[in-house]
């Protein structure tokens, strides 16, 4: 049986299609402005007895595409972070628009969560943003902010002060690779204490597209003092959840 | 709506167009959340009909009223005693604060960063699309929170009658002591405003009124223990809700009315969702009409809500007075009483509201908690924190959402809602 799970998000979509517990299929592509149309298109000529969506734009999914269901992101990363890595009990999910962090029980179950307000601070969008302002790139923002001896405190949490934020720190002639640092920090510092708030236990998986930058790897096992595990490929985590989760409903549904 | 209202609300100083609107809107969303549920009861009928009429019938027989010399009474909190004003032959209605209206003329008085339910009474005092405030022959502000009290210095300026009624903030022998003190106060103010005299019989009667009326939701609750659940939480919100507009004697037939129908539903079996549908206690700020985002979002998420830990609630009408007393001053003071065992979070300490969520846990089998609190509410936001670590600490799952009254963060309250749900299941 083969089972599929979208995961669409603010910013990207992602397809992965199980048999078994194993990967067979994988596909992204950003979401746009028409996330259905973009859906359809990442699903054509592939087949599957099940799926789920999950993300944001899961309800409009199981309106459009027959036999859809959904699950929230929250669980769907719960069953994948269980898949991945077996022994984590808390995961960080910073994605394009919102952050999330999660604690499960043993059995891979939801034990509590939390998540950001309406708005996108701290998420990949802020630093999008940011990084735009300061001339990178989202790939290489990371990297080079990593470059930076200390960072440059950033007072502002919200996309739109941090800007101006910013801009005057331009302005002023302070280093770029320091400012970038400071955002990664101040976004870093506003996922821990998020993190606190559902209480860290044992191993703690990062995933999300954030997951993907270097620096806020890094002071993420700074602030926390200790490793954090990163999916080899930490967009995926939703979808991959999402699937295992279709097969496992397509089971006890027979 | 009816156009004969038309010129009735034209006499009262509506903003005529700005009211349309509003009823559009209200229509609309009733239409929504109220009339897409399924399996209602028949006996949601009447409070269909109230609503539709919640600013036509109801101001038109409060219009009646006041014709034949009759006083009405509007007020914001369930500190105000119905039974002092019902004793006086006044009619006491609640005012209102459930949605967002003029928001721009409204920051004009108060700061961004006031919470959204003493931003709507703003909102509509300033947008004049509130009947019930215009018809008020007196409107009657209290002290429970900063940000009402505060706010009442500036309400002061935009209506002629507006009394203010203080309030203990602990429940010390002082503090009853001020709040007997405010409502021999509120009796003497309420006879000078009626010119009827306050007697031992019409207060009795006013008692028993007002009980009668609290029993008949008393019963509503108890019936939402049973699995599955006869009614959904946001018809029986709807319920607590028209407590505070309607006549309180067809309130209370009405109330008993679908009670009936309720007790054959739960003997057949028969229940608004599923058996075993998750169950939700909803704890928190009062949700004055047509404040009804959150419980709509959870009761299309897959739960369904069995109680309202609320003002507009089971906070607010949970507690009888005590009808043995004969003299006044037995009954005043069984009055206070009553009242003074008010839960609300504007006391310190108040160690018996989370007393009260716990119990009702476990009277309605409640799977989990999800606390309401808006947005700047200080008192509920600043207990929301020991609430959740209480019930966490029983394995009670909490989920904590704050939130006001515009629609914008609606697809993530939505996100939240459901994951706690699928946490439960």
């Amino acid at each position: 049986m083969k089972c599929a799970g979208i995961d669409i998000g603010s910013r990207t979509i992602e397809l992965v299609i199980v048999e078994g517990d194993q990967i067979i299929e994988q596909r992204q592509t950003n979401t746009g402005y028409d996330p259905i149309k973009e859906s359809q298109h990442l699903l054509q000529d592939l087949s599957y007895d099940h799926i789920i969506a999950t993300g944001y734009g899961r309800k409009l999914f199981e309106i459009y595409v027959d036999n859809a269901q959904t699950v929230t992101e929250i669980k769907a990363y719960a069953r994948g972070v269980k898949q991945l890595f077996p022994d984590a009990r808390t995961i960080l999910d910073i994605g394009g628009q919102d952050s999330k962090a999660i604690s499960l029980l043993e059995n891979g179950k939801i034990k509590k969560f939390e998540m950001n307000d309406r708005c996108a601070a701290g998420t990949g969008k802020f630093l999008e943003v940011m990084a735009k302002a300061l001339g990178f790139s989202i790939d290489q923002f990371g990297e080079e902010a990593l470059k930076a001896s200390k960072d440059l405190k950033i007072n502002s949490m919200c996309t739109v002060f941090a800007e101006s934020e910013v801009t005057s720190l331009i302005a002023r002639g302070e280093n770029r690779l320091e400012i970038a640092r400071g955002l990664h920090a101040s976004v870093a510092k506003r996922a821990v204490s998020m993190l606190k708030r559902i209480s860290i236990n044992r191993t703690i998986v990062f995933a999300g597209g954030v997951a993907r930058n270097i620096c806020m790897c890094h002071m993420l096992e700074e602030l926390l003092a200790q490793e954090i595990k990163i999916p080899n490929d930490p967009q995926i985590v939703g979808a991959l959840g999402a699937a295992l989760l279709a097969g496992e409903q397509g089971n006890s549904r027979r | 709506m009816n156009n004969n209202y038309q010129s009735m609300w034209k006499n009262l100083g509506l903003d005529l167009n700005a009211h349309d609107a509003l009823l559009q809107v209200l229509g609309k969303g009733y239409q929504d959340i109220f009339l897409a549920q399924n399996n209602r009861p028949e006996g949601m009928s009447y409070f269909d009909f109230v609503m539709s009429e919640v600013h036509g019938l109801r101001i038109k027989e409060l219009m009646d009223e006041k014709d034949q010399g009759r006083k009405i009474v509007g007020s914001y909190c369930v500190f105000v005693p119905e039974e002092l004003v019902l004793a006086a032959n006044a009619t006491l209605v609640g005012l209102c604060s459930g949605a967002d209206f003029v928001m721009e003329e409204v920051e004009k008085l108060l700061p961004r960063n006031t919470c959204a339910l003493i931003k709507s009474s703003f909102g509509f005092k300033l947008g004049k699309v509130c009947p019930y405030l215009e018809s008020a022959d007196m409107i009657v502000g209290e002290n429970t929170c900063d940000g009402k009290k505060k706010a009442y210095e500036t309400l002061n300026t935009l209506v002629k009658n507006l009394y203010v009624m203080d309030l203990p903030q602990v429940k010390s022998e002082q503090g009853k002591s001020l709040l007997k003190a405010e409502y021999d106060r509120f009796k003497n103010a309420m006879e000078k405003l009626t010119g009827v005299s306050i007697t031992a019989e019409s207060l009795k009667q006013a008692i028993q009124i007002v009980n009668a009326k609290r029993s008949a939701i008393h019963r509503l609750s108890a019936l939402r223990k049973a699995n599955p659940v006869p009614i959904s939480g946001l018809d029986a919100l709807l319920a607590n809700q028209v407590f505070f507009y309607d006549n309180p004697a067809r309130f209370t037939e009405s109330v008993n009315k679908i009670c009936d129908e309720l007790e054959k539903r739960i003997e057949e079996k028969q229940g608004v969702f599923p058996e075993n549908t998750p169950r939700i206690l909803l704890s928190g700020c009062p949700m004055a009409v047509p404040n009804w985002k959150l419980p709509w979002i959870i009761e299309t998420s897959g739960a369904v809500i069995v109680g309202e830990e609320s003002c507009v609630g089971e906070r607010g009408t949970r507690n009888l007075t005590d009808e043995s007393g004969q003299t006044m001053d037995e009954m005043m003071k069984s009055i206070v009483n009553r009242y003074f065992k008010v839960d609300c979070a504007i006391f310190s300490p108040n160690p018996d509201r989370l007393n009260h969520i716990s119990e009702m846990v476990e009277t309605y089998k409640a799977d989990g908690v999800i606390h309401y609190s808006l947005q700047f509410c200080q008192p509920y936001l600043m207990e929301s924190i020991p609430v959740e670590t209480a019930l966490e600490n029983k394995n009670i799952p909490v989920l904590r959402i704050e939130t006001d009254y515009s629609m914008e963060d609606v697809g993530q309250l939505k996100t939240r809602v459901e994951a706690f749900v699928e946490q439960l299941t």
